[in-house]
């Protein structure tokens, strides 16, 4: 007998679902999620110490800029739009365990194409119409794009964490190229693609400024949670995620099945960059890359996978991004700091998953 | 069998095993096992796959260590902590595969595990290789890339690793596995060489001739459990054909006092039915770890059980898979109930009744991190009434899940409960009554009562008999010949992916499958 047939314990992390959830259970993954949370916050206090700025004053900023002005809190909304799509698109792929990590190459193309699409379709075509189609043509795109990794995989076994990875960075320039190139607006000097008119965007949500994106994100991410909770579709993707072995067993198509993962996965990503550019920008601007692909990656898996809790996570990422933006113009640290926090997060918490896995154990024996 | 207590006989002993218990999650890998390791001898394991032998030196190489029992080193009880610790003590292991960076030279690969403040000495190694190869008589280029090297080279490279680093106890684990016929021969000189330095040997086979013609002294490893030893003094007494028949009798035969043997009740089978299952000329391509099948053909008719009978790792995984769709086949037809099958995926085949109990129940058989609930319904994902239009229906699934616990008595906590919580035993129940509930026609049980303990063992057992019974096919394939005597109306006999013969199941079975699993003509 090898030891290789014990089960695997990441594998027990990744699926929440699984396994009683009794009350104690909640409250203990509460303290495991918020615990590390606050001692991230305590660290990067530290290192905020360290280079000479109040940690107090900037946590208060991004509070105050992020969650508590009536402006702030809008713009964290309108920036959960996108965030929610990327984040269903994760969940099917980490469920399924294929890591597409080309969410911002993926999100970048459905961008451009729907920022080209859109301006054209609404000079033909009903507002309602044209939005739609620029929707699908952005999904459309995404999904293509997301072919030679799925298909890499599912045929010949290649690692999709490397092919995805490439495949972002010659999605990022693929994306650039286009704007300069293709899609260029002949009416401006900057390179950037036609201007989709405010009237013509996304409606805005009552009297305010957050798009209605933030509601097609919302039905984006709860649907997926329940197709991968609820339904024949989303256990087949979980087996293939949890035991690829046993659901060749079983007979279902693996490959098939890792096919429809990418294109949903990458549907999602296109769509997210469809509905940011829709909804909110109007334009893509050549080089720009907000990079929302990677920075989601953390909130789906603090979430567990889970579609309601990565709302939660999204949240608290929106007001990180949107706070950490003013904070750090007033207090001179850089912009990125927000990263910064969220991956002492990460690291935070993959170290208190780590110790209380092995208290478990040592209880255990 | 445990003829030496530690008083007497520790004092020359390098390694001495006491009572060595090791469980893994729902198996007993190791069972009290006794073993003594003296030096000047060569101590051969042997013991199929699964026998435990790889969990065994694992304790010994510090990889793992034992849940009850002790080991002692020199006579000292000693935990053998980590590998690390276990070089310290002197024992060095040669694993099956082979563990040298290919990029390197051998003396880079020597030099390796060094304290990594020091530079890297050179001299002193060939100095200190030149020793020990001068009188072992063979030669080593120290500064030849690994990759350059055969196998068998690469074997001496890591034998001469061991010894560089003062080993008093050697582990060869599956050695000759790799190696030519040619190389084989080498290493038995090479390891006879060695003790005759007054080193200690522990050679690892499943193969019945090298351990007949390397060893001093021979124990037999059976289902985690010592089943005899031959001693030395006995060894030389024998000749190799006897020692090879008394192997045999240790591995595969029947046990005095066994509670197992029952007696194989009369069943009919009507000889006259068509067969259920027809498999004919059925040929699987040789992968790299995995041997090919060739032109297996047999039928299985209504009510009866076909026994598939070998040494582990002669095929019977790859048969059970080409049979179950899971494994491409390059020629060969298998027909069910008439009807061809043998181009259907793995999901059509079962619609048809073909049912294949794998024996690798976590790996293949289980999402162990799913409820036990969903695992009763793995291979029917979307099927009604448990899904309506793709839609999970929660209240169906677990009252059908219920209701199967109860009828095959599976002891679960819940029915949420992650099915590898649940013992080995109880793991096979769930696939017991996943593949047998409703409209099975042909059932293919791998290995089905493998590590489980006696009363689930039993209890499987009367499952499969229940099973032909109902008038299905069978189809059994299993290393323990006293399961097969017991249940099966023909055993066939597999070696190297073929089928070598099959015999009826009467009184001179036993002898007949035994020739046959050892390469003799029935």
């Amino acid at each position: 007998m090898s030891i290789d047939t014990a089960p695997t314990v990441s594998a027990t992390a990744l699926d929440a679902t699984s396994g009683a959830a009794t009350r104690r259970d909640i409250l203990h993954r509460l303290l495991m999620t918020l615990g590390p949370i606050l001692a991230a916050l305590v660290i990067a206090g530290g290192i905020l110490l360290a280079v000479g700025v109040d940690p107090l004053a900037y946590y208060g900023y991004v509070l105050e800029k992020g969650l508590f002005s009536p402006l702030g809190i809008q713009q964290t909304l309108t920036r959960m739009a996108p965030l929610l799509f990327l984040a269903a698109g994760l969940i099917v792929a980490f469920r399924a365990g294929m890591w597409n990590l080309g969410g911002d190459g993926q999100f970048l193309l459905g961008a451009v194409t729907a920022a080209a699409s859109a301006p054209v379709f609404v000079q033909i075509m009903p507002a309602w119409l044209a939005l739609f189609c620029s929707f699908l043509i952005a999904m459309v795109v995404a999904m293509t794009w997301s072919l030679v990794p799925a298909l890499l995989r599912a045929y010949q076994g290649v690692n999709e964490i490397i092919t995805t990875l490439m495949m972002t960075f010659l999605g990022t320039s693929l994306a650039n190229v286009l704007v300069k190139l293709v899609f260029r607006d002949p009416g401006t000097t900057v390179p950037q693609t036609r201007t989709l008119p405010v009237e013509d965007r996304l409606p805005r949500l009552f009297e305010t400024t957050i798009t209605s994106g933030l509601l097609l994100g919302l039905a984006a991410i709860i649907i997926v949670h329940l197709v991968m909770t609820r339904t024949a579709f989303g256990l087949k993707l979980r087996i293939v995620g949890a035991n690829p072995r046993a659901a060749v067993h079983s007979g279902l198509g693996v490959p098939g099945l890792t096919i429809a993962v990418f294109a949903i996965s990458a549907g999602l990503a296109g769509l997210a960059g469809a509905v940011d550019i829709i909804g909110v920008q109007g334009n893509v601007r050549a080089d720009w890359n907000p990079a929302y692909g990677l920075a989601v990656i953390p909130a789906v898996f603090l979430a567990r996978m889970n579609g309601f809790a990565a709302i939660g996570f999204v949240f608290l990422l929106s007001v990180l991004s949107i706070g950490g933006e003013s904070a750090a113009r007033r207090l001179g640290v850089p912009n990125h700091f927000t990263l910064v926090l969220v991956s002492i997060v990460l690291i935070v918490l993959a170290l208190a998953e780590y110790v209380d896995h092995r208290y478990s154990q040592s209880r255990k024996a | 069998m445990s003829g030496f207590s530690s008083s007497s006989a520790s004092g020359r002993d390098i390694v001495a095993l006491e009572g060595v218990t090791k469980r893994f999650p729902g198996i007993v890998a190791n069972d009290s096992i006794d073993l003594a390791i003296r030096p000047g001898e060569v101590h051969v394991l042997l013991g199929e796959n699964g026998a435990g032998k790889s969990t065994l030196i694992g304790m010994l190489s510090g990889l793992q260590q034992p849940d009850e029992g002790r080991i002692l080193v020199d006579g000292k009880p000693t935990p053998i902590t980590s590998p690390r610790h276990a070089l310290a003590l002197g024992i060095g292991t040669v694993f099956q595969h082979m563990m040298l960076v290919p990029t390197l030279t051998v003396a880079e690969n020597l030099l390796l595990g060094g304290p990594w403040w020091q530079r890297p000495r050179t001299e002193e190694l060939a100095a200190r290789v030149a020793e020990i190869t001068s009188t072992l008589g063979i030669t080593i280029k120290l500064h030849a890339k690994v990759s350059e090297l055969s196998l068998g080279e690469q074997q001496q490279v890591e034998i001469l690793r061991a010894m560089v680093r003062n080993s008093r106890l050697l582990i060869l684990d599956e050695s000759t596995s790799m190696l030519t016929p040619k190389g084989i021969d080498e290493l038995g000189a090479l390891m006879r060489r060695l003790v005759e330095q007054g080193l200690a040997i522990v050679f690892i086979t499943h193969k019945l001739k090298e351990a007949a013609a390397f060893g001093d002294r021979i124990s037999v490893l059976k289902l985690g459990r010592k089943v005899g030893e031959i001693p030395p003094e006995r060894f030389r007494a024998l000749g190799e054909q006897e020692i090879i028949s008394e192997i045999v009798e240790l591995m595969f035969g029947q046990q005095k006092d066994d509670p197992e043997a029952v007696e194989r009740p009369v069943r009919t089978v009507h000889a006259e039915a068509a067969p259920l299952l027809r498999v004919a000329d059925l040929a699987v391509a040789p992968t790299d770890n995995a041997p090919g099948l060739s032109s297996i053909s047999f039928d299985i008719r209504p009510g009866e059980i076909l026994g598939i009978a070998g040494i582990d790792g002669n095929g019977q995984k790859q048969l059970a898979e080409a049979l179950a769709g899971q494994r491409a086949t390059t020629s060969g037809s298998v027909r069910l109930d008439g009807a061809a099958i043998e181009t259907l995926s793995v999901g059509e085949r079962r619609q048809r009744g073909l049912r294949y109990l794998t024996d690798d129940r976590l790996g293949e058989g289980t999402v162990g991190t799913f409820p036990v609930s969903i695992n009763f319904f793995l291979k029917q994902v979307g099927a009604a009434p448990f899904w309506s239009k793709g839609v999970e229906q929660r209240a169906e699934i677990d009252k059908r899940a219920a209701q199967l616990v109860r009828e095959y008595d599976v002891r679960t906590p819940s029915l949420k409960t992650p099915v590898a919580r649940l013992s080995g035993g109880n793991i096979q129940k769930v696939l017991l009554a996943r593949e047998l509930a409703e409209g099975a026609k042909v059932v293919i049980f791998n290995k089905p009562t493998y590590g489980l303990d006696l009363a689930n063992t039993l209890a499987s057992r009367q499952r499969i008999r229940d099973t032909a019974a109902r008038g299905l096919a069978v189809l059994l394939i299993s290393t323990d010949l006293e399961e097969l005597l017991s249940m099966c109306d023909r055993i066939a006999v597999i070696a190297n992916g073929a089928l070598v013969g099959i015999v009826d199941n009467a009184d001179d079975a036993r002898t007949k499958v035994g020739r046959l699993m050892i390469g003799l003509a029935a």
